[in-house]
Parts: structure tokens; sequence; C-alpha cells
């Protein structure tokens, strides 16, 4: 029987980057202070030290420049995991992440693979500021040849970040500044975690919350504190946004009946909407009332602590909107 | 001046105005060189023409020609080992003919037929082959040479001996990723080699309007390699550089970065006209140093090429041209069920749920 530790997020992180830069030399790992700092939030602590600088590198401040640098060192056939200090930066690597990474298979004709995974924390953490607090999901997550997860518990960042390493295609990984701390259970000997799978993390019957990375917590708060108030409802925690389970959440609103989804990006275009067009199209004869979405509000994130928690999706507003679908008084 | 800034600012040249070659200044070139790279300038601007034509009655939709600037493709193309990369841009395609890719296959790309390796995917000008280790340049301009960088540093990585060469415009160097790329890789010390063509123009904005810089190769001094500017139609001149650059990033010394001088003669693609922004002048300066002509001169200087050669040389080019083009046109279509290949690894249940519906579509005759 194998053992269980307790972990944080980032040591979860940290374990599966190691595990697979042992198990397979062409793994490298590319950023921003990745190396002597040992890494923004201490993700790649230890690393530098173990690998050395050949595959724990440090680079000069350009997103754009050492995403392109990967690509082409995973077209050589090496497999080279990308940090961006926050997803927010991505922006300046837009160009090479939508117009190359995601595209050279299917441009060349499959003859070239780009084997890479792109990760760091998205979303808003503590009064960092517009700049530093977009979530950045739906942008990526619409992309065709791209994979993109969003784990919200340390064993599952670990499993998939590994599966991402092994993956054939650029993965994004989406962490949360705001869950590097958050410690779990994490077996021994954890073999990678299938994409598109979603997990029930909490059962319930009259209502499904959909929601991924940080947000699943907001939601099993939500849950927790509308048990008090006798409303039982399931919680889907996502895990891979592309490719979407859509069998475990289509199943899950057959039995409720009635779907919120929960998601820290904005809600214009975002990932919730996607998941609405699907329960509707799929499951319209199961639904008893509309879909609706708790998202971040539309607007740049304040700085101001107050003005901050006000845009970011909380248990209340969670409740609150539950509650509405149930015929509950708020 | 330092000897680096001479490279950088000056212009090295093995033809002189008469076209008459120092050989002093180009050793290891030899007469056998200098008659292959004659053929594949020449069947490189034969192709063009054609190409140009084939789009002007309708049968292709794009093209790009080479035309003026035939010298740094097919230089490189010589130079080159066969395990080095090549990562061009719009005007270097051709360096993969030269190191054995199909004219068929080539061709096929620009009409995207079945003949094509990819699969109809890309648009033309736009041709990659993975077996003579060349990748697609990317449309945006410019993010193929941090490719160039990565695909020299995974060779440094992985201790191999070949080398990647990337390839720029005048107006890239102006983009972010131009600067990324020379700075990691002088950071890194990779082995690579990045050319820029300069060409006087970025379809309509000449290279005054993209550097205040008095040259473009200065601009490897400040990031920390060598910059040396070369006479671009000077295809002697060109593999000469190439070569010692190439032959510098094999033993480790680092990159190099070479601006060659040179002028695009006809439009920047099929879609220009560029009768609107330059002068015929200009244009009939630029054509009395046209780098095929140039060669030509220098080889029957030599005494290594004569009349008779260089007319049955055209006319064996254009048939072989032409008899390519017609074999490729004759091809069928990209069947449509392969639009969901490769877009992924492997072909994910939504992709064949789509190809499912799209196949079923077109077997209604009505619809397809």
């Amino acid at each position: 029987m194998s053992n269980v530790r307790q972990l944080r997020f980032r040591e979860a992180l940290r374990e599966a980057m190691i595990e697979e830069m042992d198990r397979d030399e062409r793994v490298f790992l590319l950023g921003e202070e990745v190396g002597h700092y040992q890494g923004a939030y201490k993700v790649s602590e230890g690393m530098l030290d173990r690998f050395g600088a050949r595959r724990v590198v440090d680079t000069p401040i350009a997103e754009g420049g050492f995403a392109g640098i990967g690509i082409g060192a995973a077209m050589m056939g090496l497999r080279p995991i990308i940090e961006f200090m926050t997803w927010n930066f991505s922006a300046v690597a837009f160009d090479q992440i939508l117009n190359n990474a995601s595209k050279v298979r299917q441009m060349s004709g499959g003859q070239f693979n780009c084997p890479i995974v792109f990760r760091g924390p998205n979303g808003s953490a503590k009064q960092v500021g517009s700049q530093h607090s977009t979530s950045m999901e739906h942008f990526y997550a619409t992309i065709p040849g791209l994979k993109v997860i969003a784990p919200a518990f340390p064993v599952d960042a670990k499993g998939l970040l590994k599966a991402a390493i092994r993956d054939d295609n650029p993965v994004i990984l989406l962490e949360s500044e705001t869950l590097y701390s958050v410690k779990g259970d994490v077996p021994d000997n954890l073999e990678p975690i299938e994409f598109g799978r979603a997990q029930i993390v909490r059962p319930g019957s009259a209502l499904t919350i959909i929601a991924y990375s940080r947000m699943t917590h907001v939601a099993l708060e939500a849950a927790d504190q509308l048990a008090t108030e006798g409303i039982d409802v399931e919680v889907i925690d996502l895990r891979t946004l592309r490719p979407l389970d859509e069998e475990t959440i289509v199943r899950s609103v057959q039995k409720t009946h009635r779907c919120v989804v929960v998601h820290e990006g904005w809600s214009y275009g975002g990932v919730g909407a996607e998941i609405a067009d699907r329960v509707q199209r799929l499951a319209f004869d199961w639904l008893e009332a509309p879909i609706l979405r708790v998202a971040q509000l539309d607007v740049g994130m304040p700085y101001n602590a107050t003005l901050e928690q006000a845009c970011i999706p909380q248990p209340g507003r969670v409740c609150d909107t539950v509650k509405r679908l149930v015929f509950r008084e708020t | 001046m330092s000897s680096a800034a001479a490279r950088a600012l000056g212009l090295f040249r093995v033809l002189d105005d008469r076209s008459k070659a120092d050989w002093s200044l180009a050793p290891g070139f030899t007469r056998e060189l200098g008659l292959r790279a004659y053929r594949e300038m020449k069947r490189l601007r034969v192709l063009d023409a054609r190409m140009i034509l084939l789009q002007r009655q309708g049968r292709i939709g794009f093209y790009g020609a080479a035309h003026g600037q035939e010298a740094v493709p097919i230089a490189t193309g010589l130079v080159l080992e066969a395990d080095d990369w090549v990562f061009p841009a719009l005007r270097e395609q051709s360096v993969m003919l030269v190191r054995g890719f199909s004219l068929d296959a080539f061709i096929a790309q620009v009409f995207g037929n079945s003949g094509d390796v990819l699969k109809g995917r890309q648009m033309p000008s736009h041709q990659s082959g993975k077996q003579v280790h060349q990748v697609s340049w990317s449309s945006c301009i410019g993010p193929q040479l941090p490719h160039a960088v990565g695909a020299a540093w995974a060779m440094k990585i992985r201790r191999a001996p070949s080398i990647a060469v990337g390839f720029a415009g005048d107006g890239a160097t102006s983009q972010g990723d131009f600067h990324a790329a020379m700075n990691f890789a002088a950071v890194f010390k990779t082995p690579a080699v990045l050319v820029c063509q300069n060409n006087g123009w970025s379809i309509s904005v000449p290279t005054s309007r993209q550097t205040a810089s008095e040259t473009i190769a200065q601009k490897a001094i400040a990031y920390g390699m060598p910059g040396v500017r070369v006479d671009g139609n000077d295809v002697i001149a060109v593999y000469t550089v190439l070569a010692e650059a190439c032959a510098r990033a094999r033993r480790g010394d680092g990159p190099t970065f070479i601006e060659a001088v040179t002028y695009r003669m006809g439009a920047h693609s099929t879609s220009d006209d560029p009768t609107r922004y330059r002068t015929q002048d200009e244009v009939d300066a630029w054509a009395k140093k046209d780098p095929v002509d140039r060669l030509r001169k220098a080889l029957m200087h030599e005494r290594w090429l004569t009349e008779e050669d260089d007319a049955a040389l055209e006319s064996e080019l254009t048939r072989e041209v032409a008899d390519a083009v017609n074999r490729v046109e004759a091809l069928p279509a990209v069947p449509r069920e392969t639009l969901f290949d490769d877009v992924y690894a492997e072909l994910p249940w939504h992709l064949e749920e789509q190809r499912e519906e799209l196949m079923a579509l077109h077997a209604r005759p009505a619809l397809g």
C-alpha cells in the first residue's frame, strides 16, 4: 500500500517537475527567476541545485522571447516547461502560443510537434492590481491544438502536471497564487492523471455547481453554508478545461436539474458561457431553471482590498445565486 | 575604427563592379560551387516567374517571390550540413530545394493539393520539410527568430554538432522578437546564425523608417556578437561570410549576425503593387546589380560557363519547372476528412464528432 503525505500545492508541482526531469532528460524548466531565486513563488525551490543551470534556466525578461525559445527547442525534440511569473504576462507571448505552439503541428501537416508546458499563477492574488489579476483561461481554452488544465488540489496539480509534461501537445497549466500554500493528501508514486476527467468533490442533489482552480474551494465553502440551510448541492471540479468532461457535467445536471458555473474569469465569452451552451444543448430536457454564472465583475481588478473582494466571486455570491435557482429567499 | 565595427559598417564583396571575383577573399569557393549556385539561383528565378504567372491566371492564390534576392537562400543551402536547421523568413523557402526537397512537393504547397506535405493547410510560400530540416516561417514577422535560437540552444544542451540559421527581413528588425532572439542568442551563446536580408522595403515602408541605425549589422555589436555586413547580391561573398559564421557557431564560439544588403526587384507579394511607392530609377539601378547576372559574368570571366551552356541551362530549367507544374496541378484535392488530423497528436472525440458531421453533410449531394 502506498503512503499518503500532506503536500502544499507548490510542493506537489515541484515534485511533478522533479520526477519527470529525473525520468526524461529532455525535460527542462525555463523562465524568469526559476533558478537562483528558486521561483517567484518558490515552486522550483532546490531545482537549480539538483539539475544545474542547463536544465533550470533563468532567462532575460522577455516572455515572448523565452516562449519562442521553448517552442524552437520543443520542435527539436526537447520537452520544455515554461514558467510565466503570472499568466497576465503571457499576453506578451500570446502570438507565440496562439500562432506557433498551438498551430505548428497542424500547419506543418503533422511534421512537427510542440510538446511544451506553459505554467504559472492565473487570476487574482491579494491586492496585486489589475495587471497582475487577469484570469486568462478563456483566451487559451478557445484555441484548438492546446490543452488547458486548472487543478484545485495538490494531488491533481501533481498528477496533471506529470501528464502535461508527457503529453505530445502544448499544455497550458493554470495555477493560483492563493493556492500555492494549500495543503492536501498526495499518495506516493502518483501516476499522471488523465486529462478531460472532472471530479465530483461533493455529491448533492439540489443543484450542480461547476468550478475549477481556486473557485472549487469557494464553491465548496458555499456548499457547506448552503447545507446548513438544508440545500444539498453537488460540486464538480473540472480539473481540465480543454478537453472538457461533458459527460460528468451532463450526468450531474440530469440528476440535479439545476446548474451554476463559478469562475474567476470575466463572464463575456468565458468558460462558463461554453459550459452553459453545452448543458442547454445536451441536458435541455432535464433543466428546471436557467443556467447562471458567478464570475468576476465585468471590470478590471481594483487594488483596494474591499473593492477587490467585491469583484472576485465569494461564497456569499454563490449562495445567493444558488438560492435564486432553488427558489429560496436570499 | 575597430575591426568589429568595420565589418558591421562596411560591405564585404568578392565580386567587383565588373563582376570579377577577388578569389583571395573567398578561398573556399570552387568552380563546382559556382556552377551549382548558378543553376540553383537560375532555377529559383524561373520558378518564381512561373508562380507569379500562375497567380495572375488565377491558378494559385498567392505567392511571394525571391526575385533579386536569390543569392542568400542559395548560398545558405550550399553552406549548411545535413543536420543543420533552417528557420526562414518569406524569401528563403528555396533553401530547402538546394538541400534536396523535391520541386514537385515545393510547388504542390503553393497549390495546396494532395501533393502538399502540409496537406493544404498553409498559405503559399510557407513551405516546410522536416526531412530537410526546415520549418515554416511565421506570418507575424519575426517569431521564427526565437525559434531558431531555441533550436540552436537545444542543440547546445544536447551537445549536438549542428547549428540553426534564422532569417528576417529589414522590417522584422523592428519587431520585439528580433530583439529577444538576438539577446538570447548572445546571452546563451547559442550555435545560431541570424541573417537579415535588407532589401530596402517592408512592403511600402523604406528601411529608413524601420531604423535610425546607420547599418542593421551594427545592432549586433550592442547585443555582444559579431555583426557582418555583406553584399547580398554577391553570392560568393554571402557564401564566404555564412561559412565563417557557421564554422564559428559549430566551434561553440557563439552566434553571428549577418546583414545582407540586397533589393526586392519585384512586388512584396502578388497582393502588392510597388510602383505606388518607389521609383523606376531605383529599380533600374538595382537591376544593374542583379545577383544572377553578376554570378553569370563572374563564371564567364573564369571561362567556367559559356553563352551556349547558359542558353541550354535556361531551357532545361524552364522545362523542368513547366513539367513539375503540369504534374502537380493535375493532382487531386486534399480529402475533406483530413481536416481534423494533426490538430492534436491524437484525434480527440469532439473532432471525431465534427468529422462525422462534416462527412455526413457532404454525402448529401445537394449540399456537397
